[in-house]
């Protein structure tokens, strides 16, 4: 388990240094997303499966997506066919490919070993953690509900037609 | 199985992601890159508290990591709104671009 928390720490510090470093935007989300998947391996070495999984669903699933609609929205144009015809090409994506092919590795590795996951760490699983979510925090998921109503509310103001505002202005 | 994970390798690892996020957010000037590094510290500092909470054997930590994950849900929604905001009225993504204020 040492080796595989090490192989990830190298991969996510890796994948991170290539995200701040991109020029084009795409690669650097190609990028962040190995980062991520690699710190959901080393939540679960850290006997955190819940975290790992939601690390995977909610972090490198919704909020990537939302990062990749709102870059493809931005470049609609004669570009947007080339730079889809650039993203096809090996060296955009063998980088974060093959950093993601060590985590598979980690992955089939872990799956045949049969361990359990933590190392030398105990588990915390999604039980105690839902436990305490809704008992000893239930105000502070009251809290983040409020916070993402906030947000809703706020990203729908902000996404609205902008032209309204030009002719109120004007 | 036998060895367990150095802790404090973790949170030197969360640390180092911090940093490499920060440094995102001060080099960089394109706003996408800008948000997707404060995204790397948020991420960082939950690797902090899942690691704290591993230590301690206890679930705050891990509940701290879903509080943080729905306000950077939020946050990422409110940021990029305001990123396409920007872009419709600027054309650009500099943040630079946006540096100054009417009146």
């Amino acid at each position: 388990m040492n080796a595989v928390f090490y192989l990830s720490a190298f991969v996510a510090v890796i994948a991170t240094i290539m995200v701040i470093t991109r020029v084009n935007a795409v690669h650097a989300l190609l990028y962040f997303i190995v980062s991520l998947l690699s710190v959901a391996v080393i939540f679960f070495v850290l006997g955190a499966p819940f975290i790992a999984a939601l690390e995977v669903i909610i972090y490198a699933g919704a909020i990537m997506v939302l990062f990749v609609f709102v870059i493809m929205l931005l470049n609609i144009g004669s570009e947007a066919a080339e730079k889809e015809k650039q993203l096809l090409s090996p060296q955009a994506w063998t980088g974060p490919a093959s950093l993601a092919a060590v985590l598979l590795g980690e992955l089939i590795y872990v799956l045949v070993k049969g361990g359990s996951g933590a190392g030398g760490i105990g588990i915390i699983g999604p039980r105690q953690v839902g436990v305490s979510l809704l008992t000893k925090y239930v105000i502070g998921v009251e809290l983040a509900s409020m916070l993402l109503l906030a947000g809703l509310v706020g990203a729908y103001h902000l996404g609205r037609r902008y032209r309204k505002e030009r002719r109120r202005t004007a | 199985m036998t060895a367990s994970v150095n802790l404090d390798h973790a949170l030197i690892l969360a640390a180092a992601l911090f940093t490499l996020g920060l440094l995102g957010v001060l080099a960089r000037r394109n706003i996408i890159f800008i948000l997707l590094s404060i995204e790397v510290m948020l991420n960082a500092a939950g690797l902090a508290f899942v690691v704290a909470g591993a230590k301690w054997g206890e679930t705050d930590g891990q509940v701290m990591f879903i509080f943080i994950l729905a306000m950077a849900a939020a946050e990422v929604s409110v940021g990029l709104a305001l990123m396409l905001r920007m872009y419709h009225m600027l054309k650009t993504l500099d943040a630079d671009a946006a540096g100054s204020m009417k009146g």
